[in-house]
């Protein structure tokens, strides 16, 4: 129904329990992931005090359940493009932790050789190409990946397509316009999803957008939207699967609204004392990660034990990636140029600081 | 067919300006003929022709300034006429007379590209160069010098604000390759002239400090004579120096000279107080060789011979003729030759050798009414003397108020040859003299 | 040996390409059914079709982004920004992605696009309209620019422009489309990040790139005719920038004069005199030169237009100013 976006907060078909007809061994797997995202991201905190990773360092914590939902309704030749929160999409794009937590601190292991950091993370095998420090600055490239898709392949449901990834601030930007409107004329594969948590760093929706309610903000260009509850893993991967599918096989763009919270600060260095003590309660309270865990173990899916288990295991995952990026060295000064041009050309700087323009002799 | 050249016509000079043509074109010219009057950096000489023939054309009207070598009119063989224009630019400076070592290249006339805001090459002068602030050469200068061992501060900079270009270690290069000595010597065999010291570090003119030309305003173009008194005293004026003052008892001076013109009866030559100045000086330099000294980059020259300059006042610059020997010469011929030098100077007539090689200077400004200045140093001598009139004024002798003639005198030194008691010492022993006059002609 | 336009150049270098290589596609502003703003793209749309030669809206952060991200994904995007001025809604999809994509992600993959854009001024657009932003993406690592000055310059580069594998700029110049000139049969590609010595001369080095190396070009004519043997440098690569041929040319002439269409304060010729005041040093017999638009909003005006621009005629002043400064003696090339 071109034109037109469905109102009302898409959750998993049966309220009561939204588990219902779900395997087991997918659920388990969602909770391990989930659970992996909150130690990898906790651990990720602890080690920016550290002074481990530098930079800005933004966490998906309590983002959990979205970040598993989408990469759920993600297909492994699917192109993935986020913003800078990007680490809990890395892992469940099946990045490994270790290469991960490298990049974090910058080491040759990293999965970019550490050029990239937190906020960039890439991976070009598992089509995650890429969190982008620019706020918009992903969806173009974005948009211009599924050009491709669409030079590349026909349409169909084994078509490829593109889901991009942003935070609710980006709805403001030019660029989300100009890239909605792309996909719109020219047809593309592509979902765009809005990580609604309600906060633009400390600048709430309701004060920066014209139409807060950010899934309709497609009309303009007929993008069918959708708003999800981000702190339900199933709701999330059912409405991503619905756009993904409408996308690989009728190339139509569709614009995905998940409503979650953020349970920190903007990035590791925020305390968010622009919430009351209150509200950060409140907050906690719907963590989606216990929850989750309630619903399973109420399900009969997990018990106490076997969550206990998965936690644990996951807790030894995150060490040894933190083990591993400690171990791995700092890049080494000559490789500062090693990625300069794709295409060598002569002439290309290589030049150090204080270096002289022209090797001393030159005219010799 | 021949090319008449602007000739090379002192030491100092680079460029030349036609004064007046005295030949018209088709003129019969005959070897020795005066074609011109050519006005230099410091006087107007005379341009004699060189063959016989028939003045085809004239290349350059008067008051252009052209450089040495440049064509300025061609004379036919008699009775030719292929109406061929003047020699290519090239040919011309190959037949330019070589200039020594120090000069710089001639330079044709730029041709039509070249007439949008050409930057006159100013000329410059060999000899001791004191070094002013610090050398400007181009880097490719310094380059050149360094591998082939050539000594800049001996070179004269031709380029914007007195740079040391290409083409003046050019030429010395080739010399060298030819084995002559590159350095000049310091003269040590003789009188240092006193051209210009153009080389070493002349005192760049800002742009800043170049005045702008409004409304209200009129530019009027340099002459020769204005434009290297500019660098020269620009040049001087980067040298450290300092000033003495004192005051002479002028009475007796004054007495001495009326009576001796008293004597001469109406047909003598008057003796100035000047003249006077000029053999007190030179007796009191041949007592204190250090101050008849110059500076000689690495060395301090001591002159043997006394020569003082006498600064002539022009219509548009200032010329230094030089007495030479005064200390050996007496009054009234020493004031013979310089009533002669100052006219011949004022009529742009002095050859060069005879505002070249002053050992001293003498300023006076007396006869104007100043009472009391400082002259700029002529380098590379050491100092100048600054004359001030001669005026009355009250004193206290053995206690009582008297009226008493006075003159005031200022001694400029360059502090790099002098210090201030040797110059001291100089000036009371002159103060002594022209305050016991007698002495000054005995 | 053809002698064609600027313009043809480029459109052929298009057309060859697109039919060599599938991955090759066309974006921009009025490229298809206008056939381009300055007619490059004429006839392309008829040959190659919609997809491959695609009109876009008038958003270009958006389709500069979206040759981002399909060069990416293995396509060789050929963009068109209208002018060079156009460019600024998409500097951050240039500098910030494009320029960075390869290097930031430890070189997992390439992004072989190509942004053609004409810069200048002079054909009272006024202010908004007649700029040379070149040095902005000069500036950048991560970019190479180009500027081609001659029609066979203009095939060749942009020919390697669109088989490079990075973001490549290329600079054409609203002056130079209709300009003519002879370009070789067959394929042609430029060596991006070489300069060339287009003339080649002993007194005197004039450094240009795109319209300034034609004016240089003409300029060097006129001075042979006087007597003074011009070298006129073609700057060619502006990213990268080939110092060592600049410099060899002063070791050579010991004079240097660099003629930019840009504004003078951080332009090109500031990065060019201050590689020259490095690198050939001991060369130098006179400051280098540059001679540079007026720092000034271009004027609508005619009048005030043409006076702020760079020309030929400032060009000689300058070289004559050189010369004089150097005494250079005419007709005695060393």
């Amino acid at each position: 129904m071109p034109g037109r976006a469905r109102g009302s907060v898409k959750r998993a078909a049966a309220a009561a329990n939204p588990t219902a007809g779900e395997p087991p061994e997918v659920l388990i797997d969602y909770y391990r992931r989930m659970a992996l995202i909150r130690e990898f991201e906790t651990r990720a905190g602890e080690m920016y005090t550290k002074a481990k990773i530098g930079g800005y360092c933004h966490l998906n914590l309590g983002e959990e359940a979205t970040v598993v939902g989408l990469m759920a309704a993600l297909r492994p030749t699917d192109y993935l493009f986020t913003n800078y929160r990007d680490h809990g999409y890395a892992l469940c794009r099946g990045m490994e932790p270790g290469p991960v937590m490298a990049e974090l601190f910058g080491r040759v292991d990293g999965v970019s050789g550490g050029r990239g950091g937190s906020m960039h993370l890439f991976d070009v095998k598992r089509r995650m190409l890429g969190g982008y420090g620019i706020v918009g600055g992903q969806l173009p490239p974005a948009t211009g990946a599924a050009l491709a898709l669409t030079l590349q392949g026909e349409a169909g449901p084994d078509a490829d397509a593109v889901m991009c990834q942003m935070g609710d601030g980006t709805t403001n930007i030019g660029a989300f316009h100009e890239s909605l409107n792309l996909a719109a004329i020219w047809h593309l594969p592509i979902v765009y999803v809005v990580i609604n948590n309600g906060l633009g760093m400390a600048t709430t929706v309701e004060h920066a957008a014209g139409e807060p309610e950010l899934y309709k903000r497609g009309c303009s260009y007929r993008i069918p939207g959708e708003r999800a509850d981000g702190n339900d893993v199933i709701a999330v991967r059912e409405a991503a699967t619905a756009m993904l599918q409408r996308a690989r096989t009728e190339r139509k763009p569709g614009l995905l609204e998940t409503m979650s919270v953020r349970l920190r600060g903007h990035s590791v260095v925020d305390p968010a004392r622009y919430r009351s003590r209150e509200e950060t309660a409140e907050l906690r309270s719907r963590d989606p990660l216990p929850a989750f865990r309630e619903q399973l173990i109420g399900a009969g899916v997990l018990d106490a034990e076997a969550a206990h288990a998965i936690d644990s295991a996951v807790e030894r995952t995150v060490a040894d990636a933190v083990a591993f990026a400690d171990a791995s060295p700092e890049p080494a000064p000559d490789e500062l140029f090693s990625y300069a041009y794709a295409t060598e050309v002569p002439n290309t700087p290589r030049a150090m600081p204080g270096d002289p323009v022209l090797p001393v002799g030159w005219d010799d | 067919m021949t090319d008449v050249l602007m000739p090379r016509l002192s030491d100092t000079m680079t460029e030349g300006s036609i004064g007046q043509w005295l030949k018209s074109e088709n003129d019969e010219v005959r070897r020795g003929d005066v074609l011109a009057e050519i006005e230099t950096d410091k006087a107007v000489m005379d341009l004699e022709s060189y063959s016989d023939g028939v003045l085809q054309k004239i290349l350059v009207p008067p008051g252009q300034v052209v450089p040495i070598g440049e064509p300025i009119a061609v004379i036919a063989d008699a009775g030719a006429d292929d109406g061929s224009p003047a020699a290519p630019s090239a040919t011309a400076a190959a037949a330019a007379p070589a200039a020594p070592a120090t000069a710089a290249a001639p330079t044709p006339a730029a041709p039509t590209l070249a007439a949008s805001g050409a930057v006159p090459a100013s000329g410059g002068s060999a000899g001791a160069a004191p070094e002013a602030v610090r050398l400007k050469a181009s880097p490719v200068v310094r380059s050149l010098a360094r591998t082939h061992d050539i000594d800049l501060s001996t070179v004269t900079g031709t380029g914007p604000g007195g740079r040391i270009i290409r083409v003046d270690v050019d030429r010395l290069i080739a010399d060298s390759a030819a084995s002559t000595k590159i350095t000049e010597p310091v003269g040590t065999a003789g009188p240092v002239p006193a051209g210009p010291a153009a080389t070493a570090g002349a005192v760049p003119v800002a742009a800043a400090q170049v005045g702008a030309v409004g409304d209200d305003d009129e530019q009027l173009p340099l002459s020769n004579i204005r434009r290297i008194t500019a660098r020269r005293l620009t040049e001087a004026f980067a040298v450290p120096q300092f000033y003495l003052t004192t005051l002479v008892d002028a009475g007796p001076l004054t007495d001495f000279r009326a009576q001796i013109n008293a004597g001469l009866g109406a047909d003598g030559v008057k003796i100035s107080v000047t003249d006077l100045l000029i053999r007190a000086c030179a007796v009191t330099l041949r007592a204190h060789p250090e101050v008849n000294s110059s500076f000689g980059e690495d060395s301090i020259i001591r002159h043997h011979r006394v020569h003082v300059g006498v600064a002539v006042a022009l219509p548009d610059g200032l010329i230094v003729p030089v007495v030479r020997d005064p200390d050996r010469k007496s009054v009234s011929q020493i004031s013979t030759e310089a009533k002669d030098l100052a006219t011949r100077a004022r009529d742009g007539r002095l050859k060069p050798d005879e505002f070249a090689g002053g050992t001293f200077t003498i300023s006076n400004l007396g006869m104007f009414g100043i009472d009391n200045f400082t002259a700029v140093l002529n380098p590379p001598e050491a100092a100048i003397l600054a004359v001030g009139a001669t005026t009355e004024q009250t004193a206290v002798a053995d206690g009582e108020i008297v009226v008493r003639k006075v003159m005031k005198l200022t001694l400029t030194v360059d502090h790099r040859v002098l210090d201030g008691a040797t110059g001291a010492t100089f000036l009371a022993d002159l103060t002594s003299l022209l305050q016991n006059p007698l002495r000054i002609v005995v | 040996m053809a002698e064609i336009t600027y313009r043809q150049a480029l459109h052929d270098a298009l057309r060859e390409e697109m039919t060599l290589d599938p991955s090759v596609i066309l974006l921009g502003e009025e490229i298809g059914i206008f056939e381009g703003s300055y007619k490059i793209t004429a006839g392309l749309l008829a040959e190659f079709g919609p997809e491959r030669v695609r009109d876009t809206p008038i958003a270009e952060e958006g389709f500069v982004g979206a040759a981002v991200g399909a060069a990416m994904l293995g396509m060789r995007p050929v963009v068109e920004i209208m002018t060079i001025n156009f460019s600024l809604l998409a500097i951050d999809q240039i500098v910030n992605h494009a320029a960075k994509i390869y290097g930031m992600f430890g070189g997992q993959t390439a992004v072989p696009m190509v942004i053609r854009t004409p810069g200048g001024g002079g054909q009272q657009l006024a202010a908004t309209h007649s700029q040379n932003l070149e040095v902005w993406y000069a500036h950048v690592p991560g970019l190479k620019v180009v500027a081609p000055a001659t029609p066979r310059d203009a095939k060749a580069m942009l020919t390697a422009a669109i088989r490079d594998d990075d973001p490549v700029i290329v600079l054409e110049n609203l002056a130079l489309y209709n300009t003519k000139g002879e370009v070789p049969d067959g394929e042609q590609v430029a060596t991006i990040g070489r300069a060339q010595v287009i003339k080649p001369g002993t007194d005197i080095t004039v450094v240009g790139y795109s319209r300034s190396a034609v004016i240089a070009l003409d300029v060097a004519a006129r001075f042979e005719s006087e007597g003074v043997s011009v070298e006129v440098v073609d700057l060619a690569s502006l990213r990268p920038l080939d110092r060592e041929t600049i410099c060899r040319s002063v070791s050579k002439t010991g004079r240097a004069v660099v003629l930019e269409d840009d504004w003078l304060t951080y332009g090109i010729g500031a990065e060019v005199a201050a590689s020259i005041a490095e690198g050939a040093f001991d060369y130098l017999d006179a400051p280098v030169r540059r001679v540079a638009a007026a720092e000034i909003p271009l004027p609508y005006a005619k009048s005030l237009e043409r006076i702020a621009l760079p020309d030929a005629d400032v060009l000689v002043r300058v070289i004559n100013e050189v010369l004089d400064a150097t005494r250079f003696t005419r007709g005695e090339s060393r």
